[in-house]
């Protein structure tokens, strides 16, 4: 009798790594379709145009590293780190900006560390920091909210937009659809308070809306991943609470200078982040407790870019600041062992 | 009911337990043939006692435990012994070993057996004594034998008793049925155990998943005396492992590297628990067990109650094996089990379950991909790692780091592999990483030892020159007192007090002794995992030997020194020669093997062949010198030992002859080599037997002359001999001249000269006799003393050729340190030789 020798365990649950990939894509469908409804068909065709890109690009380069390229494409890892880079960036940005974004964050944020698993950055992070250093006026003009463009759903036309990606408009088309974002707006304000500076944007007293539609959007999105187990609540949640809590605290001493805990929570790419971003297990801190570490350090950076830093928004930064202390994270928060009394700290051996 | 509490991580894995528990337990059909592993248990495999060709009867001793750590072995059913020798059994690493195989004459007749009756009137020694006669151990998991378990009590305060009967693993429901069944057993088994280790408290682990085995429990613990608690704990994966059913039920954690005895806990498995009931009730050995058999190659998945050493082919007959279908063959469950390559493999005291999956049921894992830290694998691990860290690290060979995130807590459950998405073979990177630092420690410590001794040597070398005189001087003062300590002993009838301090001395021994255990220890696991540098630990091994052996005999002479009263450990003897000869057993399968396979350093292997065979005979001789220091004493020396021997080395003989024979008629290499063990051999049968014989032929005669005071003048006698001789010789001459009448007469007078010459001889051989004893009972054999140093020198001139000849620079370091320390040994005996050599 010829049997085969394995050694244990001898079963496995039915789970692979392209199944998570995919419930994470599942996931973020409510974000898309709602910044495509506020903000136009710009959202789908970045995601399209990324997705392809990055498809081809990881395909080329595992062929380049000579891998076997149906093996890896299926890990749907590729696709999923274009479309967040592909939902981060502005809905109507040029198709060249895009398509930089994807060939750093797969090629070199990705593959030249060495793949899947190995990146110690989180790919569409890296891609999208550059792009807001490389190309600030692009980066920066995102599409206003169809509220903003008069009555009924008025949205640029899917034509329009894709000429606006791939080929070229007049600026009126751009101005009439293009506007600052919340964020823009209140860090640009000139010394107006708060309440002055939402008297007079219109994108703060009537669009704001959106974003906050957006965002609970990705939260949905979010509270799905947590509830399939794809991630755990750790990073989000402390990340969550770190912002509101230090939003809170600067909101109390000083509400005309600073933007309140639910503003903060609510713009921007805040539930993009927390629950999609820093939550990519690959440039993370590794245990649970490193995970809150981690998601508490990105949420106070954020609010300290977000308040005194010369962007907008901190997301990318505070990520990849906190990417950075990921490693030396892990080696202080070990679980304490079954069996221990207390945990082991630092990294042992040599390094 | 108790509080149950919660430990962290764990997994829900498909249960599978519906399809066997269909129909009650039943047993299986005799099978033709019975293979029994020596080694089912932890700790030193058992050691025969009977031949090939013995008859047996069912429930027969067949093999002893060989130590404190060992479980006898018993025949599971009457028939005859057709082989020991190698056949697979059932362990992870696939390999061969030592079997006895029983063909079964089918009338399954008993030995004469009873229970102890009321077991609460004997001394708890005696009845852990009698369980671990019946070869009890473990049935749960690793089969660590009971009786050491029982003895917990003595050096721990054991509160709570935890019967494990949470079952964790899927597919296996071997103990379910059991407590379905047999509750009432698994009562009396705690009982007994209850006995033994007086726990405050007694908790049943069980699932909740196990509702008619619940029921039947407490159905029987109705109106129990004892304060037994069953607790149902909700089914999760692994919530059946020991650490996690003790965090389950108590909330308290083992320590790290500890047992669970360090927190007052013991746990037993109902398998076990009811084994002892039967042992103590009925006077019945462990020969048999519940098994599932299950899987979706078998039509009636079910529970087999199968002998001990049943094939599983007949098991899986049994149940109906659909033969297409099998692809994969499990013993034990789905997350922790070893597969099997072939059903000749049989049931061991451990083998709880057996599945026979189809290729759809268990399907090849798929390839592995990059880990991507999702950590998933760190929410379900029970013991609290990091598993993808740990995987990382072991994957980078940065063992350090893995040793620091606990790699050795890991308890290999298999958790962390079942839901990792990437399907990383997580526990084999675990298993591969421990088995190299456990590698990596032996050399440390290996390299570490030698340069200890070398600096050791040196320093001793100046003090041994410096005491060598004042030794001297020493000792004439002790002879004297200890004659004077004899006489008076003698006169009294009391033992002195010895003068020097044995019992620093017998630590050292013990310290020494534990020491080559480890080192034996990491030898042998090197050998199991196939890895490691072997020829190194061996060294280590021999080294650690030395070293006990000095202990020892520092310690035996300090103990000689006691009056003769006092007694030779003759029975730790025996487990030294004991283990002296499995020790030599496992040298020769390893040399074995590794001719077969032509592979491997056959000269080192023999080196060490020798080495073991040399401390064997050692330790055997020493054994029967004490034996007959004792009997000379008190009663007649152990013939029986003795012969048993004697017919042991037959036995060897006979075999090595037919292998001889066989390769003479196969033409086959190494002809030589076989032809000098079997001459060796030869000699060692002869000598066995001789002893045998000597023993016999003195047990009349050894009361007279050991008792006569020891002070012969040795020297007039012999010149007495000499002279008859002469005697004689002229008388010869004589005759030879004489005619007739005369001539007769001469002759008788001759011949009564030679009678006289004899007498006068024989004498003479007595009292040299006598002063040898007189020195064996000072703690000091010249005989042997002088075979060691012979022996010692012959291993330092060969250690010094095979040097001169190697060039392998790492042989060349372990060949060093075998040198070093084989010199030191030769030294040392010299020296001891030379004190104690009639000046
Ligand atoms: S479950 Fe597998 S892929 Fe996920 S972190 Fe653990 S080892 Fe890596
Ligand atoms: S096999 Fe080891 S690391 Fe994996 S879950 Fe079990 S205990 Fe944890």
């Amino acid at each position: 009798m010829s049997l085969i020798r394995m050694s244990s365990p001898h079963v496995y649950k039915a789970n692979s790594t392209a199944n998570v990939m995919r419930l994470v894509l599942l996931a973020t469908l409510p974000g898309i379709i709602a910044l495509t409804v506020f903000f136009g068909w710009g959202t789908l065709i970045q995601i399209a145009w990324a997705g392809l890109l990055a498809v081809t690009l990881e395909a080329a380069i595992l062929k380049l590293r000579k891998r076997p390229i149906g093996f890896y494409l299926r890990d749907g890892s590729a696709l999923v780190t274009a479309l967040l880079l592909a939902v981060a960036i502005p809905p109507f940005a040029p198709w060249w900006v895009t398509g930089v974004g994807v060939i750093v964050a797969i090629a070199i944020a990705k593959h030249l560390y060495g793949g899947l698993g190995q990146n110690p950055f989180n790919p569409a992070m890296v891609a999208y920091a550059l792009l807001l250093i490389s190309f600030p006026v692009e980066m920066t003009r995102w599409s206003a909210p169809f509220v903003l463009n008069g009555d009924g759903w008025q949205i640029a036309s899917f034509t329009d937009t894709l000429a606006a990606i791939f080929g070229s408009v007049e600026t009126v088309w751009y101005d009439s659809f293009t506007g600052a974002t919340p964020l823009d707006e209140l860090r640009h304000r000139g010394g107006l308070t708060n309440e002055e500076a939402w008297r007079q944007s219109r994108v703060l007293s009537e669009g704001i809306g959106a974003w906050h539609a957006v965002s609970a959007a990705w939260l949905m999105g979010g509270v799905f991943l947590l509830y399939r187990k794809i991630i755990t609540w750790h990073a989000p949640i402390s990340m969550l609470l770190a912002l509101a809590i230090c939003s809170a605290m600067f909101y109390g001493y000083d509400p005309d200078n600073y933007a309140g805990p639910f503003f903060h929570l609510s713009t921007g790419a805040t539930m993009l982040a927390a629950f999609f971003i820093i939550t990519d297990p690959v440039s993370s801190a590794t245990s649970n407790r490193g995970r809150i570490i981690f998601g508490a350090g990105i949420g106070v950076l954020i609010f300290i870019i977000r308040t005194w830093g010369n962007y907008p928004d901190g997301v990318a930064f505070a990520v990849l600041l906190m990417n950075l202390a990921a490693p030396f994270i892990d080696l202080y928060s070990q679980p304490r062992s079954y069996g221990h009394q207390k945990a082991n700290k630092g990294q042992g051996g040599k390094a | 009911m108790g509080k149950v509490f919660a430990f962290h991580g764990g997994i829900h894995p498909p249960e599978n337990k519906k399809q066997s528990t269909r129909t009650p337990i039943r047993p299986v059909p005799l099978p033709k043939r019975l293979y029994l592993p020596l080694q089912q248990h932890i700790g030193m495999a058992s050691s025969p006692v009977v031949d090939v060709g013995q008859q047996v009867l069912k429930g027969q001793l067949i093999a002893e435990p060989v130590s404190r750590i060992s479980a006898g072995l018993h025949a599971p059913t009457s028939g005859t012994v057709v082989s020991i020798g190698p056949h697979p059994v059932p362990h992870a690493s696939g390999l061969d070993s030592d079997c006895i195989c029983i063909e079964s004459d089918g009338r399954d007749q008993w030995i004469e057996h009873q229970g102890l009756g009321d077991y609460t009137r004997l001394e708890p020694a005696e009845l852990i004594d009698h369980i671990r006669q019946c070869g009890i151990a473990g049935m749960g998991g690793a089969g660590f034998p009971t009786d050491v378990k029982l003895h917990l009590g003595d050096d721990h305060i054991v509160n709570t008793l935890i019967i494990n009967a949470a079952e964790c693993e899927p597919y296996i429901t071997a103990d379910d049925m059991l407590m379905r069944e047999r509750a009432d057993e698994i009562l009396g088994g705690i009982r007994i155990i209850s006995h033994l280790l007086k726990p405050s408290h007694v908790i049943i682990g069980v699932e909740d998943n196990k509702p008619q085995a619940i029921h039947a429990l407490e159905a029987a613990l109705k109106g129990c005396e004892l304060n037994i608690d069953i607790r149902v704990v909700p089914t999760k994966y692994p919530s059946g492992g020991e650490r996690q059913l003790i965090k389950l039920l108590t909330g308290l954690e083992v320590p790290s590297g500890g047992i669970p005895a360090d927190i007052g806990i013991v746990c037993q498995n109902p398998g076990t628990v009811r084994a002892v009931y039967r042992a103590v009730t009925f006077g019945e050995p462990l020969i048999s067990r519940i098994v599932t058999v299950t899987g979706d190659a078998v039509a009636q998945p079910q529970n087999l109650e199968a002998l001990i050493g049943t094939p599983f082919g007949d098991l899986l007959d049994a149940a109906h094996v659909y033969e297409n279908k099998l692809y994969r063959l499990v013993m034990g469950g789905p997350m922790m089990g070893v597969t099997v390559e072939h059903d000749q493999i049989p049931v061991i005291k451990t083998s709880n379950c057996i599945i026979a999956a189809s290729i759809d049921e268990m399907p090849p894992a798929p390839p592995e991909q990059p880990c991507i830290r999702c950590g998933m694998c760190e929410q379900v691990c029970p013991a609290e790692l990091l598993p993808q860290q740990l995987y990382w690290f072991a994957k980078g060979r940065e063992f350090d780091k893995a040793k620091q995130h606990n790699l050795f807590d890991c308890i290999e459950c298999g958790a962390c592999a079942y839901v990792c998405p990437s399907s990383i073979p997580l526990v084999q990177y675990y298993r591969f990483a421990k088995s190299e630092i456990r590698t990596e420690e032996a050399e440390q410590r290996k390299s570490d030892h030698a340069r200890a001794r070398f600096e050791a040597r040196q320093a001793r070398l100046e003090r041994e020159k410096a005491e060598k005189e004042e030794r001297r001087k020493a000792r004439a003062e002790e002879a004297a007192r200890s004659q004077k300590v004899r006489k008076s002993a003698e006169s009294s009838g009391v033992a002195t007090e010895p003068t020097q301090d044995i019992s620093a001395l017998k630590t050292a021994a013990a310290v020494a002794r534990t020491k080559l255990k480890k080192a034996q220890k990491a030898l042998d696991a090197a050998r199991d995992s196939g890895d490691g540098d072997i020829p190194a630990l061996e060294a280590a091994v021999q080294a650690a030997h030395t070293s006990a052996e000095q202990a020892q005999q520092a310690l035996e002479k300090a103990e000689g020194v006691k009056p003769t009263a006092a007694n030779i450990d003759t029975k730790q003897l025996k487990t030294a020669a004991a283990v002296a000869r499995t020790k030599l057993k496992k040298a020769q399968k390893a040399l074995d093997a590794a001719r077969d396979s032509g592979e491997g350093d056959l000269s080192a292997l023999e080196a060490a062949l020798k080495a073991a065979q040399a401390s064997a005979d050692q330790a055997q001789q020493a054994f029967e010198q004490a034996e007959s220091g004792a009997a000379a004493g008190t009663t007649g020396p152990d013939l029986k030992q003795l012969k048993t021997a004697a017919a042991v080395a037959r036995t060897k003989l006979k075999k090595a002859r037919d292998a001889l024979k066989n390769a003479e008629d196969k033409g086959l290499e190494g002809l030589d080599k076989l032809r000098a063990t079997v001459t060796t051999l030869e000699q060692k049968a002869e000598e066995a037997d001789k002893a045998y014989k000597d023993a016999e032929a003195s047990a009349g005669a050894t009361e007279a002359p050991v008792n006569q005071p020891v002070p012969v003048d040795l020297k007039a006698l012999k010149q007495q001999v000499s002279i008859m001789r002469t005697k004689i010789k002229k008388a010869e001459t004589a005759l030879a001249g004489l005619e007739g009448e005369a001539r007769s007469q001469a002759e008788q007078a001759l011949e009564e000269l030679r009678q006289r010459h004899a007498e006068a001889d024989k004498a003479f051989k007595s009292a040299e006799q006598a002063q040898l004893d007189a020195a064996a009972a000072q703690g000091v054999d010249l005989k042997q003393l002088k075979i060691d140093a012979a022996m010692a020198r012959a291993a330092v001139t060969k250690l010094e050729r095979s040097l001169a000849k190697s060039e392998a620079n790492d042989e060349r370091a372990s060949l060093e340190a075998e040198l070093a320390a084989a010199r030191d040994k030769a030294e040392n005996l010299n020296t001891t030789l030379k004190q104690h050599e009639p000046a």
